[in-house]
């Protein structure tokens, strides 16, 4: 640590790698592929260089850490890391490459803590071994899955054809479904030297006997009072865990001592599935990712591909008015989800219900005009490369086709208006005289779950999880995009980063978000008849390159990595699409805020950091 | 139900299904006892992916189902006679599915909501991804859309209690758990290098042979799937109703079981007889 | 005072059950003659809880509501072409449809195998659709559109969810009838309310005409009402032929209508 430059800490992204590639000559170079950009570091050198990234030059959080297969373009695995500091700017990328077969890459736990979850993901679907992590095992898949099901030559039970569109839809395109073509009629395939008389099912046992205790009860003395020590299963089938969610909870007496989540009980495959699609058909299964907000992960997403699409040529970028309807739909959205959050987490608190369905009377408002302009209550899809789908619609207004059906017919703005400037505040107001002085929710979540603010930048956590505990990381702020910049807002930040800050700060957030939509009124006013939809065609040509595209949703910050290698003519999918899940990465510090605290407080600790399954699995 | 004749009914020769003894008013108890499963049907409390949420939507006070009898959702499945698959199935999540579904008593039923759950939905290729719950359990209604609306939902449900309300407790066929002998579980499958249903273990075994010798079974010359004898729910009760198969039955019930069947002939001889006459 | 907090929350649970009623007392009664109780209690300005008693009163679900998806066909009693399929089988909607749910046979000319622009087979698997939209969104015939029919439970799904070709057609007719704006948007951008080529066609017979005399405007019809059968879009072309054409138009509609008859019957049969 020779050199010590003062202020490293605030060089731009160009000179931190002027800096890197001086002090470290050997291990850092310049990305020179086509399209890309950040630096490759030697994965000798890796933590070294990691830890001078976070200490000596200030990026000490790490966002997204993910894989990516060169199979058949350079024929190694990559690991790309983005990394942030908490003050604001842009990313910095750096990548480690390895070999294919015997794939390994040191840990990165020691540095950044909320690699954790990500390299056992990377590991779990890549089967990149990462040494030094301390508990590197199968996080989606369970253990015994044959293969490692992301790289590129890993085929399905029901694989079709690399890309689509499939050439078996048209022009001949005589019906089929899949199973007719499986031997098993079902989704299966089994390597050919299985071996039926050892089968058994490995993972549940994997799984305890991965956690160091035995399953038994044993009596222990503490504080001369007799509590057993066991081990407890909530899960995947539990009222109170938001999904198909599991932990594994060892307990003292009713205290936690180690809480171990599983997950992948809804592991859809998105991200393969993904990378089959053309950049286009992914839009709509975003949708199904955080599937309470699915208008920002649209947004997101098309957000990255547009990084792609700018390099090219005849691209326009979003009319003012395409904005404006973006930034409108994703604070509703944010309003929706928070609105539900806060709702299951009463519930979760033993609220039953009753804050719940409040909740949810206005939430049916809201997506009353998402299902008018979308077309779609839940799944958008709204957002296009370039604009949205379609402009916001004169009326909100529906026709009958069926002899009882129900006809409402509003203005859409009238109706905007009454919502964001009267039902909603009055809402809020009753809804805070409900909740906010109540005893019960105040016991039950002041100094509960607390996270301390370093940990939580060192556990990546993102959203209202990481500004609970203080840190005011928004990246509306830190990392501008769309029209966020000329919008008036606050950040509101907790100051314990215990589960009734959490809940504060969504509070306040749904307040915010009604500051900036009473902000776009006026807007989407002036902007009336400004062309919304898109020139980019069906199949967009996406330029070469990677992007990192990412937008503070509801539940933290999205992120989507993409990384285009179509040619002008090929076929015109990512080569990679990766989703940098809030949920997911928030989970990395369910343990750690659970330690020590009672059991009954494990799923209120969960509600608070507010999961959605489709996100955390995918 | 039927004609059978009343005198019948009430003597003390006529076969009684053991929860109903002691109830002997039969004539339109199917009506009553349909009457009564249709309008308490408690769903599992569960959720899977974002069917789920429209479900819960359907609950709240904007759908309300609890005008259908339906909103006690109940956390224990031993406790409920619906149980909603919303979502997404995967393959790690099904074997707890089957477990949930093999813990709840009879009679129950099975709703697969969404595209996904009837038949894998948009993520259907998918490596982890049941491709419908069919392929595991006996479902009595499926809900197409992604996500179905509440109020499609809705229209799923009522079709359940029409269909509940077309069964009659003469017809075995209908009310299999009146059937003599435990019910057989659905097997549990394994979660191996792929997920293994216990049904399939033989052709599995007979494909892991032939791929020794570098050749596999094609599709079409398929030996026949043990499951698709196995996948009605109705037919799989029968089998397990039906004299033969209960070889260990203990006798009184065997008794009564020779009695049902004897009443049975009689009637349909009846049946004829009339039949005739006309 | 401990204890507030909980008494004030409770007051307002109150004060929500008693506004779900000041809302039944005030509309007491209008429930059944009017929709305008729905409206206001379905909207930004209700009061308390309100709800849809489903099967007896249902939502009606606004224009761009999409479910399955359904091809439009020429109403059936068309003047010119009854029943005609609108979509060409150029296979766009299969391409970008994400989950790759549309298998269209495109329809080959039986003497000369070259393609024709009409599908010989067209299926949507509803098992796998995730009613994203975007065949509709993309099609340049307007030949495949969202449905509002969400009322498609089933007891069997082998046998029912794939759709097939009659099962997905319906009359251009029942577009205009759940979403009439934007028929018309439609059929104002493509310039009548037939089919894109054959405005075309039309456009050059019109233009032919116009050696001789002033075209007539294009048959703009903006009534999107809900039954109106497309107007006789042109004039009958010559006075000498017109009853041999009105014969063959008849027989036409005829045929179509019983084609349509049979597959009914055959629908209600499966059913
Ligand atoms: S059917 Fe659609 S909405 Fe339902 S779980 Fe599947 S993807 Fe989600
Ligand atoms: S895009 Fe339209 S015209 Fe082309 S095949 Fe599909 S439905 Fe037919
Ligand atoms: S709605 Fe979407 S998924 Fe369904 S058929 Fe059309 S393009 Fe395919």
């Amino acid at each position: 640590m020779a050199i010590a430059v003062p202020q490293t800490t605030e060089l731009d992204i160009s000179q931190t790698i002027d800096w890197l590639k001086q002090k470290y000559p050997d291990a850092v170079h310049d990305d020179t592929r086509q399209g890309f950009g950040g630096v490759v570091v030697d994965k000798s050198m890796l933590v070294e260089v990691a830890q001078a990234i976070r200490d000596d030059l200030g990026f000490d959080y790490l966002s997204s850490a993910t894989a990516v297969d060169y199979l058949g373009i350079s024929d190694h695995m990559e690991m790309v890391y983005h990394a942030y500091r908490t003050t604001g700017g842009p990313a910095l990328v750096f990548k480690a490459q390895t070999d294919r077969e015997k794939a390994e890459i040191p840990s990165l736990v020691d540095v950044w803590l909320g690699a954790d979850f990500q390299e056992r993901e990377a590991y779990d679907l890549y089967g990149i071994q990462f040494s030094g992590h301390p508990n590197l095992k199968r996080i989606l898949l369970w253990d015994g899955f044959n293969g490692y099901p992301m790289r590129k030559d890993w085929q399905e039970a029901y694989f079709e054809q690399e890309h689509k569109p499939f050439d078996s839809r048209w022009p001949g395109g005589w019906v089929h479904r899949a199973e007719e073509k499986n031997v098993y009629g079902k989704n299966v395939r089994y390597p050919d030297d299985i071996d039926l008389a050892r089968l058994s099912d490995t993972s549940e046992a994997t799984l305890y006997s991965g956690l160091g205790l035995g399953v038994d009860v044993q009596e222990l003395e503490s504080d001369g009072l007799q509590t057993d020590r066991l081990v407890v299963n909530l899960g995947p089938h539990h009222p109170s865990t938001h999904g198909v969610f599991r932990m594994i909870v060892s307990l003292n007496g009713e205290t936690i001592e180690t809480l171990e989540p599983v997950m992948g009980y809804l592991h859809r495959n998105h991200e393969k599935i993904g990378e089959r699609n053309s950049f286009l058909h992914n839009i709509p299964f975003t949708d199904r990712l955080d599937y309470l907000s699915s208008m920002g992960n649209n947004f997101g997403y098309v957000l990255a591909v547009e990084q792609l699409l700018a390099q090219g040529a005849r691209y326009q970028p979003p009319t003012y008015r395409a904005e404006v309807i973006r930034v409108l739909m994703a604070e509703l959205t944010r309003i929706v989800n928070h609105l539900w959050s806060l709702g299951f987490l009463l519930n979760d608190l033993g609220a039953f219900f009753t804050p719940m369905l409040y909740a949810n009377n206005e939430r049916e408002k809201i997506l009353d005009f998402f299902e008018a302009t979308a077309g779609s209550r839940l799944m958008c899809n709204y957002m296009r490369f370039g604009g949205v789908f379609a402009d916001l619609p004169e009326r909100i207004h529906s026709v009958a086709n069926l002899v009882n059906d129900k006809v409402r017919d509003y203005n859409t703005m009238e109706y905007l208006a009454q919502m964001i400037t009267e039902r909603l505040p009055r809402f809020l107001e009753e809804y805070g005289r409900l909740l906010v002085g109540n005893e019960i929710l105040r016991e039950r979540t002041i100094n509960v779950g607390v996270l301390p603010h370093d940990l939580a930048i060192a556990l990546s956590t993102c959203g209202p999880l990481l500004r609970g505990s203080g840190v005011a990381y928004d990246v509306r702020r830190a990392d501008p995009y769309s029209i966020y910049p000329e919008l008036d807002f606050d950040i509101p930040v907790g100051v314990n980063g215990d589960i009734y800050d959490r809940f504060m700060v969504r509070f306040q957030e749904i307040h915010e978000s009604l500051r900036i939509l009473k902000q776009l009124l006026p807007r989407l006013e002036q902007t009336k008849g400004e062309e919304v939809v898109t020139k980019v065609g069906h199949t967009p040509r996406v330029p070469v390159g990677e992007a990192y595209g990412r937008v503070e949703n509801p539940k933290g910050e999205l992120g989507f990595y993409v990384v285009s290698e179509g040619d002008e003519k090929g076929p015109q999918n990512p080569w990679r699409y990766h989703v940098r899940a809030p949920s997911f990465i928030n989970l990395t510090a369910l343990g750690p805020m659970c330690r020590g605290y009672k059991v009954a407080d494990v799923v209120t600790v969960l509600g608070s950091i507010d999961i959605v399954l489709g996100e955390t699995d995918r | 139900m039927s004609q059978l004749d009343l005198s019948e009914l009430q003597s003390t020769e006529f076969p009684v299904p053991d929860e109903l003894q002691g109830n002997l008013a039969i004539t339109s108890i199917s009506k009553l006892y349909n009457w009564s499963r249709r309008s308490s049907m408690w769903p599992l409390l569960f959720g899977l992916a974002c069917c789920a949420i429209e479900m819960i939507g359907t609950a709240a006070s904007r759908f309300d189902l609890s005008r259908f009898g339906m909103e006690v959702m109940r956390g224990s499945p031993r406790q409920s006679d619906l149980m909603i698959i919303s979502g997404t199935v995967t393959k790690k999540m099904v074997v707890p599915i089957v477990r949930l579904y093999n813990q709840m008593p009879e009679p129950k039923y099975v709703m697969a909501m969404g595209a996904c759950a009837s038949g894998g939905g948009p993520f259907k290729e998918g490596y982890n991804v049941v491709s419908g719950i069919d392929k595991y359990l006996p479902v009595d209604v499926y809900v197409p859309g992604c996500p179905p609306t509440p109020q499609a939902l809705l229209y799923g449900l009522i079709a359940l209690q029409k269909k509940i309300d077309g069964q009659s407790l003469a017809n075995m066929d209908d009310v299999p758990w009146y059937g003599v002998g435990p019910a057989e579980p659905t097997p549990i499958p394994v979660l191996g290098p792929d997920i293994i249903d216990p049904r399939q273990m033989d052709l599995i075994r007979r494909q892991a042979q032939m791929a020794v010798q570098g050749k596999q079974f094609a599709v079409g010359e398929l030996p026949a799937l043990p499951e698709k004898k196995a996948e009605p729910k109705k037919v799989e009760a029968k089998a397990t109703a039906a004299p033969e198969v209960a070889a260990d039955m203990d006798p009184v019930k065997a008794e009564r079981m020779k009695k049902r069947e004897e009443a049975l002939a009689r009637k349909r001889a009846r049946e004829a007889a009339a039949e005739k006459g006309e | 005072m401990y204890g507030q907090g909980i008494a004030k929350g409770l007051w307002i649970t109150f004060k929500h059950l008693v506004n779900t009623y000041v809302d039944d007392i005030r509309y007491a009664g209008r429930k059944y003659v009017s929709q305008d109780n729905f409206q206001v209690r379905q909207g930004p300005k209700s009061q308390g809880a309100y709800t849809v008693q489903y099967p007896d009163e249902k939502i009606a679900v606004p224009e761009r509501f999409r479910f399955v998806p359904f091809r439009v066909d020429s109403d059936y009693d068309d003047p010119e072409r009854p029943g005609q399929d609108w979509c060409t089988s150029c296979g766009i909607c299969a391409k970008v449809c994400p989950p790759q749910c549309i298998w269209i046979v495109r329809g080959q000319d039986p003497n000369t195998g070259r393609p024709v622009p009409q599908p010989e087979a067209f299926f949507i698997d509803i098992d796998i659709c995730m009613n994203c939209g975007y065949c509709a969104e993309f099609c340049p015939f307007d030949a495949i559109k969202m449905d509002h029919d969400y009322e498609l439970a089933s007891y069997d799904r082998t046998s029912r969810h794939i759709y097939d070709k009659p099962k997905l057609s319906k009359e251009l007719r029942y577009w205009k009838t759940i979403a009439p704006t934007r028929a018309v948007e439609e059929m104002e951008a493509r310039g009548g309310w037939d089919h894109k080529d054959v405005q075309k066609e039309k456009a050059k017979a019109e233009k032919a005409a116009a050696a001789q005399k002033a075209a007539p405007a294009a048959p703009v019809q903006t009534n999107g009402g809900a039954a109106s059968p497309a107007a006789p879009a042109a004039e009958a072309p010559a006075a000498d032929d017109a009853e041999k054409i009105k014969a063959e138009r008849l027989a036409k509609r005829e045929a179509a209508l019983a084609r349509k008859r049979a597959r009914d019957a055959e629908e209600n049969g499966g059913a």
